[in-house]
């Protein structure tokens, strides 16, 4: 990773005062050893005219794997933490902004004993930077250097390879900054939007990060447009993504086993700023409600002010027939994060509430929401979180009076839809099944969803009203059960509802898990 | 043990104590009477539960009759765990109370065992004196000893009443002595019988069939001339034109030795009219009645004796074979109880009745996990299908479809026609057995959890729970249909580590290794670099309906986590079309007799699948290293020029730049564009499994072989041919040809080979299961695993030291359970066995295992 710092001068000023400013001697190349590797300061040009310093870091990639190995099995470092085929070697992240403060101390705080007034004064600058990552691409590196005083910001976006045009650009831009500004004011700017940019670190990020971020800021930050994102970005609580990435190691394994990215399979729950904190707050709370819409047109939907979200006019929906049932015993299988779960047991008429789901990242999250580990006994007897498939039979949600499949069906392939269709009506058989899944009609009245595409990636297929009772009827009449069907959210007279809800009464006269438990 | 001196004198009679070998032995006697002392001489001391044992866990203090209540409970739930098991066990208390003996009846009858009481009567002063001879019970009032003796004395008569099925007295010092215990066989005990057999499923008293298919199966008069034994499921009688004929026949062989016979609701239902009970003459008993009043009196006494002996149901063959009238939940096999009997004459139904109004059957057989197999009748199917190893054998004789039996342990179905319809169904025979071929789901049980296999190549496995529940949701969410998910491919070990200038992984050591496991001949195999896939081709949608139960597909092409390779059906379809015109050219499905083939292959390119990854990871590091380089050595040549010392520097800059460069060239290789199937290619390179046969353990020559002709006959393009070398590891020669054929083909970009056994499946010197196959990847392709500068020398160096052990025990592992896949496949085991070691290969690919192995 590398960067170069240029100035212009005259026989009046000199460039090379660039020398001074930096507290390294032009004429020598210079070596410092950082914690991941050696820097190296040399000047590739050094007149009067036209003075360059440049900033090498080099980084040891064999050194930087076996640092973040894990405590595994035979020393074996773990995959998301630990790659070999890594960018850090070539791209400017955190680690140059580590060794740009370290090894320009003294210019970063703009102390030059030798030449104050030109440290405090504003000099022609040319900051190069050959590989940015850029989360966010030249838009964003645009947005946050262009209020900062510089006169041209280019920051080009770097091709993935010539040779396959179709997979487009990497999220690398080469960067030129021009402009003048205080040689301090632009390293500390390097030093925070360097790590914002690439959107990672490399370290814990302890709490003196605020005091790094309030100091290297000074001066800019507070007036930046984007001072929210950059904070945000900056003092980001990595150590909650590398918990939950410690937490689905097993499936980033499988993930690597499949040369795909584990995010292609631990989709399951929403990535949403939903923590322990915010969930404490009511009113993020209810953001927190709404992100679950991250449903693509539904958190559209649902980022409209003073209109209850569509997802908690299904929950109110799936509540009141439940209530209607009469159940005091239910199953919420493929709960997620558990919100259903939570508003089940708000009312004391739901004496037991089990809560369903594959995905072991969804049910910490769930148990997080509930607060399970510090609910009070009795509370916690009304509830189980377990993980299950609904491909699956599974004897444990036998004699249930309904469970609940809220936004659940389409989730499966449709061929494995007879499994669940048998696991839940057949082998269950709970006294109601409340089903909802979107209704496809409905989808042109969303404005952000363009055409033909469904509500979520995962969805795998999306029914129109008429296809969703055609499967119903067909399951309540295989299994014994009668079907009403109830809209969820606006019932437009031409598409229906967004939403569409079916309640299944089983109307055999004695079930079979009934039985069993009477032989 | 003061009792020990007067057990010595004179040789009382012994008196023999009968036992059933299972059941529950509750000892009832007063404090001090000896019942521990009894208990340790005649019974092992695991068989053996005593209450104060119970109490001093729970309280430290064997006395503390405040424990008492928790000691019971422990009791309890540990006799509880040993019946569940199918142990006999005898329970140590006083157990004078009734209240006390209820509980315990009560848990051998919820155990489906028959309890059995042994009562200690011994006189006061033989009690006191024992108490007074132990420290811990010295001071033990005389009157509890005297409340237990009269508790004691009104329990005597009751017992039986209480629900002991075997009760023995013992009064005194010396009847103690001279008791004898004797395990007795349980009457549904008949492991030890082998057979062969031939089970003969519902008669309905259609003597002539019956007939037919005695001598169909090679019976002479009642008796097999290779001294075979025919097992009757029962339902000999009702509805047909000659119950007493069929009887008689039955009767005869049961009594000469040559048949076994289980009672059938409609012979239970005979039974009681028999014995004068009041019964409704209906389902065909007004028949019987009417062919059984032209029959004398001591013939309907033979019948009714014969019936009254039946018993509910047999285990045969080692405990491999249950044979009843109904089916049987493994937990009632070989248990006597009232319900066991009713379960197995009758089944188990829903409680609803159907349109007809019939009992509707509660589908026992799907869950049916148990390893022993059970052969039934009961419900009249229209064919015989094993379901969870279960078989119905009533295919409906009476109503005019077929009489039919089993060959055990041949699994040999023999049937014979009916002759005419003899008695209208009630409603039509129903298409399937309870279940049916829909009807077999998985269950999560199958799968969930901490979990061991078992499995022929390598004994018992584990999986463990959090790898279990990260399975599940791959397989859950993102695998085929599991009915045709037969296969998923094991990891393989990469050879040992090369200490070679400038390699990490060199052929030597792989050919050194293979000769040390005293292998002789390897084959090389040319390693494609595309993505695993698993091919299970079948050759028409009908045989893929027939054996896998699917409708609509003709097989499956599945990633190595069990995904489908491409979204769109029709595609995959397209590439089952081309496998299946190859498999058809090269005339392999009669030369295999088969109707599906399974095979293991590379799909090309890479790109294809890896599209993401490529660009995230892969071609991301290289245009950061494009981007960063020039700019580098740029400036570092300026300051050279202008005589800043930067030598070193930048001779080092130039070299990672071009180590940088040589990666880019590395992932390209396996890059290219496709259009549909224009620029797929698959690289089919072991054959294994057809109908029947587990084929992983035939030759790798043997297996190129086919596989070379169905490249041959692919005319589209889409099948690759897998280079091969075979190398004699003991011949020098021959080894520097493997290594020589290896730096060629990686010298010119190819990602390396995969040495195997040529014998395929190979057990070392001491036994031990030989890797399958190890990898030897090219210097080129391995800056894909290590990183683009992994060839320097320092890093070389350091990358040498990676720790080998854990991927190949679990390369071995995984290889275990998917030939374990492949033989239950290959066996017709149900489905649950076969997802059962699937699943477990996939769970096992989430252990923490270094990925770059």
């Amino acid at each position: 990773m590398f960067l170069t710092i240029s100035t212009t001068g005259t026989p009046e000023r000199p460039a090379t005062d660039l020398g001074f400013l930096l507290h390294k001697h032009p004429d020598r190349a210079q070596t410092f050893s950082t914690s991941h590797g050696t820097a190296h300061v040399l000047y590739p040009e050094a007149s009067t005219e036209r003075c360059t310093a440049a900033l090498l870091l080099e980084i040891d990639p064999v050194a930087l794997v076996r640092r973040s190995k894990g405590k595994g099995r035979g020393g074996a470092p773990d995959a998301a933490l630990a790659r070999y085929v890594n960018d850090r070697p070539y791209a400017a992240s955190s680690l140059l902004a580590v060794a740009l403060s370290t090894v320009f101390k003294s210019a970063l705080r703009g102390v030059c004993a030798a030449l104050p007034e030109r440290a405090a004064s504003p000099l022609p600058l040319r900051i190069e930077i050959p590989a940015v990552p850029a989360r966010g691409g030249a838009e964003l590196v645009r947005a946050l250097f262009g209020p900062l005083g510089w006169a041209s910001v280019r920051a080009e976006p770097v091709p993935l390879d010539e040779r396959f045009p179709q997979w487009g650009d990497s999220r690398y831009v080469q960067l030129v900054l021009e402009g003048e500004l205080r040689l301090a004011d632009a390293l500390r700017q390097l030093y925070i939007l360097l790590p914002v940019l690439d959107d990672a670190k490399h370290y814990w990020v302890a709490p003196d990060e605020v005091d790094k971020l309030l100091r290297a800021g000074e001066g800019w930050l507070a007036e930046h447009p984007e001072q929210k994102l950059i904070t945000s970005r900056y003092l980001a609580r990595r150590w909650g993504l590398t918990r939950r990435a410690m937490e689905r190691l097993e499936l980033v394994r499988l993930a690597e086993a499949d040369d795909i990215e584990v995010e292609a399979i631990d989709n399951a729950v929403e990535e949403t700023p939903d923590d322990t904190e915010s969930a404490e707050n009511a009113e993020n709370a209810e953001n927190a409600e709404n992100a679950e819409g991250a449903e693509g047109a539904e958190g559209a939907e649902d980022a409209r002010p003073k209109e209850v979200s569509l997802a908690s006019q299904r929950r109110e929906a799936i509540l009141t027939a439940l209530r209607d049932a009469g159940a005091s015993s239910v199953l919420d299988l493929g709960c997620g994060q558990g919100q259903l779960v939570q508003a089940l047991l708000k009312d004391a008429r739901f004496r037991r509430v089990v809560g369903v789901d594959v995905s072991v990242r969804a049910l910490t999250i769930a148990s997080r929401r509930l607060k399970l580990d510090r609910m009070s006994e009795r509370q916690a007897d009304r509830v189980t979180l377990t993980q299950g498939a609904l491909t699956y039979t599974d004897k444990r949600l036998k004699g249930y009076d309904a469970a609940v499949l809220s936004e659940v069906i389409e989730h499966l392939d449709l061929p494995r839809l007879p499994a669940l269709e048998y696991a839940v009506f057949g082998s269950a058989r709970p006294g109601t099944v409340v089903v909802t899944t979107p209704n496809v009609e409905y989808n042109v009245r969303w404005e952000t969803l363009s055409a033909g595409h469904v509500r979520h990636g995962d969805h795998r297929f999306e029914w129109t009203r008429a296809e969703f009772r055609g499967w119903a009827e067909e399951v309540g009449r295989r299994h014994g059960y009668e079907v009403t069907y109830r809209p969820v959210g606006p019932d437009d007279p031409e598409v229906g509802p967004p939403t569409q809800m079916a309640v299944f009464t089983l109307t055999g006269p004695l079930t079979a898990q009934k039985e069993e438990k009477a032989a | 043990m003061t009792s020990t001196t007067t057990a010595t004198d004179g040789a009382a009679a012994r008196r023999p104590l009968p036992v059933p070998d299972l059941s529950l032995v509750v000892l009832i006697g007063a404090t001090g009477s000896g019942k521990s002392t009894f208990a340790r001489s005649r019974f092992k001391p695991t068989e053996v539960v005593s209450s104060d044992f119970c109490r001093g866990l729970v309280s430290d203090d064997e006395n503390d009759q405040s424990a008492t209540g928790d000691a019971f409970d422990v009791l309890h739930y540990i006799v509880g765990k040993r019946l569940a098991a199918g142990r006999l066990t005898v329970v140590d208390a006083t157990n004078v109370q009734p209240e006390s003996r209820k509980r315990l009846v009560r848990l051998a009858r919820e155990h489906d065992v028959l309890p059995v009481a042994i009562v200690l009567d011994l006189p006061e002063e033989v009690c006191a004196a024992r108490n007074a001879g132990r420290p811990d019970r010295a001071g033990m009032p005389r009157h509890v000893i005297k409340r237990h003796r009269g508790e004691l004395r009104r329990s005597l008569r009751g017992l039986e009443r209480e629900g002991f099925r075997k009760v023995h007295i013992l009064r005194g010092e010396r009847e103690v002595e001279s008791a004898e215990i004797v395990l007795e066989r349980r009457y549904n005990d008949l492991a030890h019988l082998t057979g062969p057999f031939d089970i003969i499923g519902d008669i309905h008293g259609c003597r002539s069939e019956l007939e037919t298919l005695l001598g169909k199966l090679g019976y002479e008069d009642g008796a097999h001339p290779e001294g075979r034994t025919a097992v009757f499921v029962g339902d000999l009688v009702d509805r047909g034109p000659d119950s007493p004929g069929v009887l008689r026949r039955v009767m005869g062989m049961v009594a000469a030795g040559t048949a076994l016979c289980v009672p059938g609701n409609h012979e239970n239902k005979l039974g009681r009219w028999l014995k004068g009970k009041k019964v409704q003459h209906t389902h065909g008993l007004a028949e019987t009645i009417e062919q059984l009043e032209r029959e004398d009196d001591a013939f309907r006494t033979q019948v009714r004796e014969f019936i009254d002996g039946l018993v509910s149901h047999y285990v045969l063959d080692g405990g491999k074979l249950v044979v009843c009238h109904a089916g049987l939940p493994e937990k009632y096999h070989g248990r006597t109880s009232g319900r066991v009997r009713s379960h197995a004459l009758y089944g188990d139904t829903t409680g609803e009745t159907d349109e007809f109004g019939l009992p509707v059957r509660y589908p026992w057989a799907e869950e049916y996990r148990g390893r022993a197999a059970v052969v039934y009748g009961h419900t009249p199917v229209p064919n015989t299908s094993w379901i969870n190893n279960t078989l119905c054998l009533d295919t409906g004789a009476v109503f005019g479809g077929r009489m039919t039996a089993l060959r055990w342990p041949e699994r040999e179905i023999v049937d014979v026609p009916a002759e005419r319809v003899w008695y209208e169904p009630a409603k039509p025979l129903v298409t399937e057995a309870p279940g049916g071929r829909e009807g077999r789901p998985l269950d999560l049980a199958d799968v969930a959890g901490k979990r061991i296999v078992e499995t022929r190549h390598m004994a018992r496995l584990a999986v463990r729970e959090e790898n279990a529940a990260a399975a599940l949701e791959v397989m859950s969410r993102f695998a085929v249909d599991p009915r045709l998910l037969a296969y998923l491919p094991p990891t393989m070990a990469p050879t040992a580590t090369s200490e070679r200038d400038g390699y990490l992984e060199h052929p030597a050591e792989a050919f050194a290794q293979y000769r040390a496991d005293g292998v002789g001949q390897v084959v090389c195999e040319e390693k494609h670099m595309g993505s695993r896939a698993v091919a299970l081709v079948c050759r028409d949608a009908a045989a893929a309906r027939e054996r896998f139960g699917v409708t609509g597909p003709t097989g499956v092409l599945h990633t190595r986590t069990g995904r489908p390779f491409f979204d769109d059906e029709a595609v995959t379809e397209e590439i089952l079309d081309r496998l299946r015109s190859a498999v058809t050219a090269a005339g392999l499905w009669r030369e295999l007799d088969t109707e599906w083939v399974l095979l293991d292959a590379e799909l090309m390119p890479w790109s294809l699948k890896a599209t993401g990854l490529l660009r995230t990871q892969y071609a991301a590091v290289g245009a950061a290293a494009g981007a960063a380089f020039p700019t580098v050595t740029k400036a570092l040549e300026a300051a050279a020029s202008r005589g800043v010392e930067t030598a070193g520097l930048l001779a080092t800059q130039r070299e990672r730049a071009a180590d940088a460069a040589a990666f880019t060239e590395a992932y390209r290789r396996y890059c290219w564009p496709t259009e549909g199937l224009e620029g797929v290619r698959l690289a089919p390179f072991q054959l294994l499994a057809v109908q029947g046969r587990n084929l992983a353990g035939v030759p790798h020559d043997q297996q190129l072989a086919w596989l070379d002709r169905l490249v041959e006959h692919d005319p589209t393009g889409l099948l690759q041919v897998t280079r091969r070398l075979i190398v004699d590891t003991g011949d020098e020669e021959s080894v520097r040809g493997g290594v020589d054929w290896w730096l060629e083909m990686t010298g010119r970009g190819g990602e390396g080979m995969v040495v195997k056994p040529l014998q395929a499946l190979v057990r070392d010197g001491k036994d031990r299961l030989v890797q399958p196959g190890v990898k030897v990847r090219g210097r080129e392709y391995l800056r894909i695993i290590y990183g683009p500068e992994y060839t320097r020398p320092d890093n070389l160096q350091r990358l040498r030291d990676r720790f080998l052990g854990h991927k190949r025990s679990l390369a071995l592992r995984e290889y275990a359970l998917g030939l374990e896949a492949l033989d239950r496949l290959a066996d017709g085991e149900p489905l649950w066995r076969i997802h059962e070691a699937v699943f477990a290969v996939l769970a096992l690919e989430s252990e923490p295992v270094d990925p770059r192995l």
